[in-house]
């Protein structure tokens, strides 16, 4: 009986499950579908199948990845080099900054740095970026090396704008491996950027794993930091600023628009079906430990 | 440190005389406005120079001292220069009738006093406000009843959670613009006119999305705080005889308190940021009567008022004194609501 009556109540909550997972879905069947139609099948039933084909997917697909203000390739390319250097400088300079403040916290000075960038956490974007566009012009300008709308401009943005959060759950961590581990290769004579580089760095991988898949989400979705330092219409723009400058310029084409939503969103899709339960452990332990 | 002292002893010495001497050269390149194009690569040249020299002084004594010093340079500076010199230039030129580019004078708090005469901004505050505190209910309401779902012995317990996770990992400004084709040419069917066309309406518009992209992640969240209460607990609590309902309230909820002060936390800063979904979803529009004043920015949220008041209407100073406000507010809240819930749990 009580079997049974599990089995019931199992079979009504999948069901709700379901039902939920429908609408949370739906609107990305709903860009899919309505990738494949022309505008005027979209205006007229945007959820039926009616006017579905291939081949005009590739026609949007084209119309598309060619526009001037979309400029699909580029704003790929842009993205992924910007995210992967930016992932790989914060990962390396936030485990070195991390271990030296760990190592050193009973000292007074790493205290205060560590304060100092707990302290952070809490500044809103909103209140540096505007200091933050005329620091990076005047300071380019004054040293020849121009910072606004380029890629080393934004990657030194993040890696200021990441510290923050990358030393205090890297921190968190290396305080937990065993200084015995640096006493024993000091004896053995390594020197101290052998002894971290040769034995803390690889004891790091779990973490630095949370660390990049947390800055990752971050970076790679974000707007407002790339459109104050690269410009709407600058020489380069991430995924998310090309998105707003193309449809700032197609109003409700939204076979195109669509389109553009469905390329935006692919290669993020693609890399959470390979590694899905690292970026959901990911998420989950950056909240618990930020 | 051992082999060739004396080789490295030059080397060092070499490296920092010529990185000195370039650092130097360029600096005086920058002073005297000369513009030569090679001066910033000279810089950077100078600084990986002395760096180097620094990195082969032949010294025992000093050697961990120095590694140190180079392995927090990176971060600090990049820090400094992103995040603590704007936000002393920024709080400074709040008080100034800074341009973007310039400014001529003080103008003490002016810009402060004009912002709260201006009914949009105190509206856009408002709005605000209701918003966060809205969101972080239902979010954590939703979230929490997800995280049941998940935990409570469902099949596939895997891919709902994959399922509800997934809008989470696509951009504000993207999952804006999808949502906006939802409202204005799907639900427009059951709704007759847009969602978006009335402020009240678009701003239920935009809680929805915000839920949508944001539930799944706090339900997570809840979901490894529900797995880590101990199995015995809750066996003792059904060997006692408690029904569902008060294992549910008297033995789970209390046993996640940390996980609830993790989920408002992160509710609430990030409801209070929200720009993204505002900017593609309504772009602020809407009309609103306020004040005894007509407003055709009914659904601008703090964040994007900031945003227009310096980026579009130009007028730097005045979105910077906001942006400061924004700030001030921002720290406040999260500080009180820190206090408010047990912050025992928080490790530092």
């Amino acid at each position: 009986m009580v079997g049974e009556e599990r089995r019931r109540r199992s079979l009504v909550l999948t069901i709700v499950g379901i039902i939920i997972a429908i609408y949370v879905l739906f609107p990305f069947y709903l860009v899919v579908m309505n990738s494949f139609k022309v505008q005027a099948d979209i205006v007229a039933s945007p959820i039926a199948l009616k006017g579905v084909s291939f081949k005009q997917f590739i026609t949007n697909l084209g119309a598309v990845i060619n526009n001037s203000n979309f400029n699909f390739w580029r704003a790929l390319f842009s993205s992924v080099v910007i995210t992967v250097i930016s992932l790989a400088l914060l990962a390396l300079f936030g485990a070195m900054a991390g271990w030296v403040i760990s190592r050193n916290n009973k000292k007074k000075w790493a205290t205060a740095i560590y304060m100092v960038f707990i302290a952070s956490m809490i500044i809103p974007f909103q209140v540096v970026m505007l200091p933050l566009v005329s620091t990076f012009r005047d300071a380019g300008n004054f040293v020849g090396i121009p910072m606004l709308s380029t890629i080393p401009g934004i990657i030194f943005a993040y890696c200021g704008f990441g510290g923050a959060m990358t030393v205090f759950i890297l921190t968190g961590f290396i305080k937990g491996v065993p200084y015995d581990l640096e006493e024993a290769a000091a004896i053995d004579g390594c020197s101290p950027e052998g002894t971290f580089f040769r034995i803390i760095l690889p004891l790091l991988t779990p973490v630095l794993t949370t660390v990049t898949i947390l800055n990752g989400m971050w970076i790679w979705n974000d707007y407002l930091l790339p459109s104050m330092l690269l410009g709407l219409n600058g020489k380069y723009k991430t995924l998310p600023v090309a998105v707003q400058a193309f449809v700032g310029s197609y109003v409700k084409q939204w076979d195109l628009i669509l389109t553009a939503a469905l390329l935006a969103i692919v290669p993020m899709i693609i890399i959470f079906l390979i590694a899905q339960k690292q970026i959901m452990n990911g998420m989950i332990e950056g909240a618990v430990k930020g | 440190m051992k082999a060739n002292s004396s080789s490295r002893k030059l080397l060092s010495l070499l490296l920092l005389i010529c990185g000195a001497v370039l650092f130097v050269y360029a600096l005086i390149l920058d002073f005297s406005r000369s513009g030569a194009k090679y001066r910033g690569a000279f810089l950077i040249l100078g600084i990986v120079a002395i760096i180097a020299g620094l990195y082969f002084f032949p010294t025992l004594k000093y050697h961990r001292r120095i590694i140190y010093i180079i392995f927090l340079f990176p971060l600090l500076f990049t820090f400094a220069v992103t995040v603590i010199i704007p936000l002393c230039l920024g709080i400074y030129y709040s008080f100034t009738d800074w341009t973007g580019i310039q400014f001529t004078k003080f103008v003490g708090f002016e810009n402060y006093t004009t912002m709260f005469s201006d009914p949009q901004f105190i509206w856009s505050i408002l709005i605000t406000f209701i918003f966060v505190v809205l969101n972080m209910v239902l979010v954590n309401v939703i979230a929490f009843l997800l995280a049941l779902l998940c935990t409570n012995g469902i099949k596939g317990d895997g891919f709902f959670r994959a399922a509800y996770f997934l809008p989470n990992l696509i951009g504000g400004i993207v999952l804006g613009y999808i949502w906006q084709f939802v409202f204005n040419n799907v639900l427009i069917n059951i709704t007759k006119t847009s969602m978006l066309v009335q402020t009240k309406t678009a701003m239920i518009a935009i809680i929805v999305v915000y839920i949508w992209q944001y539930a799944g992640y706090i339900m997570l969240i809840y979901i490894t705080g529900l797995t880590q209460i101990p199995g015995d607990v809750l066996e003792a609590a059904q060997i006692d005889g408690a029904n569902p309902s008060q294992t549910l309230f008297q033995i789970k909820i209390p046993m996640i308190a940390s996980t609830f002060t993790i989920c408002t936390f992160l509710t609430l800063t990030s409801a209070f940021k929200q720009f993204d979904v505002n900017l593609a979803l309504t772009g602020g529009t809407g009309s609103a009567q306020f004040m005894g004043k007509y407003l055709t920015s009914g659904t601008q949220m703090l964040a994007l008022n900031i945003y227009n008041t310096a980026v579009s209407k130009n007028n730097y100073a005045l979105g910077q004194a906001k942006a400061v406000l924004f700030f001030i507010i921002l720290a406040c809240v999260s500080l009180i609501q820190v206090r408010i819930s047990n912050s025992k749990e928080v490790e530092l």
